[in-house]
C-alpha cells in the first residue's frame, strides 16, 4: 500500500498554503495513524507549505504515504536559501514586511521542520529553487 | 471548563463555528507568531490572539484548537469566517486586550 497525493502552491497564496496538510490530516486520520504522529506530520508539512508562499514563486507539495512512514517532497522555484544551516536557525528570517504582519517570519519554521521529522533533506540552488525532502515513522 | 462556559462568563461574541461550543478546555496559548502556535500550542487550547487572517484557522484546525479568542475588539476576515465555519471550531471576539484576557482564562483554569 502506498497513496501518492500532489498538491500545488503559488507563491504569496496563503488561503491555498495549508490545503496540503489538512488534506494529509484527513487521509492520515481514515487510515487510523496514531494522533501524536499525525501531529508532527502536519507541523512539517505546514511549515513548508507556507515557506513556499511566503518565499517562492511557485512550487508543489508531493506525499507517499506508506505503511510505516510518511515521505514527503516539497519542491520549489524560487530564489532558494543561500546558507542553509543559518536558515534552519530558529529566529533568522528573511520574511518581507507584508509577511510579517500576518505573524509569519518569526524564523520558526524550518526549525519546526526539523523538530517534527525523523529524516530531513535540504538541497537549494541560488535563483532557481528549494527541494524539501522529509520522512516521519508512525 | 467548556468553550460554551467560557463564552457566558466574559460576554465573548460567538463569529462563527458555533457546532465547537462544547469543547472542552484544555489550556491556553497567547501568540501572534503563527509558527510559534504551530509549534508550541497543544490539543484543546485556546488560543488568544490578535492576528484575523484565515490562516489562523488552519492552524487551529490542524492543531485541534479547542476555539481561538480574537482580542480587542477586532473582527475576523470574511475568509477566516468561513474557515471557522467549515471547521466547526469556535472563533470568539472580547472588547477585552490580551493580558485580561489571559489572565482570566489562567485564572479560570488553574481554579478547576
Ligand atoms: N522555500 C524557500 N525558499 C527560499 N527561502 C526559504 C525557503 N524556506 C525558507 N527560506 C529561508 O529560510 C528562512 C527561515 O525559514 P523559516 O521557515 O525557519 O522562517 P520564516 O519562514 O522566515 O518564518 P516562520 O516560519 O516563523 O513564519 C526564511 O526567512 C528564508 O530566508
Ligand atoms: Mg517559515
Amino acid at each position: 500500500m502506498a497513496l501518492e497525493l500532489a498538491f500545488k502552491i503559488s507563491g504569496g497564496d496563503f488561503s491555498n498554503a495549508g490545503k496540503a496538510s489538512s488534506r494529509i490530516k484527513k487521509v492520515l486520520k481514515q487510515l487510523n495513524i496514531d494522533a501524536k504522529s499525525i501531529k508532527k506530520i502536519v507541523v512539517a508539512i505546514y511549515e513548508a507549505e507556507v515557506n513556499v508562499a511566503a518565499h517562492a514563486w511557485k512550487g508543489e507539495v508531493k506525499a507517499t504515504v506508506g505503511e510505516e512512514n510518511i515521505l514527503v517532497v516539497v519542491s520549489d522555484c524560487g530564489p532558494g536559501i543561500e546558507n542553509i544551516s543559518l536558515a534552519m536557525k530558529p529566529g533568522f528570517s528573511t520574511a518581507s514586511k507584508e509577511v510579517r504582519e500576518m505573524g509569519f517570519g518569526a524564523g520558526m519554521g524550518l526549525s519546526n521542520i526539523k523538530k517534527n521529522t525523523d529524516e530531513l533533506n535540504i538541497e537549494s540552488r541560488k535563483g532557481e529553487g528549494t527541494t524539501l525532502t522529509f520522512r516521519c515513522y508512525y | 471548563m467548556k468553550v460554551s462556559e467560557l463564552v457566558k462568563k466574559y460576554e465573548l461574541k460567538v463569529f462563527a463555528g458555533e457546532q465547537g461550543l462544547e469543547n472542552e478546555i484544555s489550556g491556553g496559548y497567547v501568540s501572534d507568531l503563527l509558527s510559534d502556535v504551530m509549534g508550541t500550542a497543544a490539543e484543546n487550547e485556546v488560543w488568544i490572539t490578535l492576528q484575523t487572517h484565515q490562516n489562523v484557522m488552519a492552524i487551529a484546525s490542524l492543531k485541534d484548537l479547542a476555539a481561538v479568542i480574537l482580542v480587542k475588539g477586532l473582527e475576523p476576515n470574511e475568509d477566516t469566517l468561513e474557515r471557522s465555519r467549515e471547521e466547526g471550531i469556535p472563533l470568539l471576539g472580547t472588547t477585552m486586550g490580551t493580558f485580561e484576557m489571559a489572565g482570566k482564562l489562567y485564572a479560570d483554569l488553574a481554579g478547576s
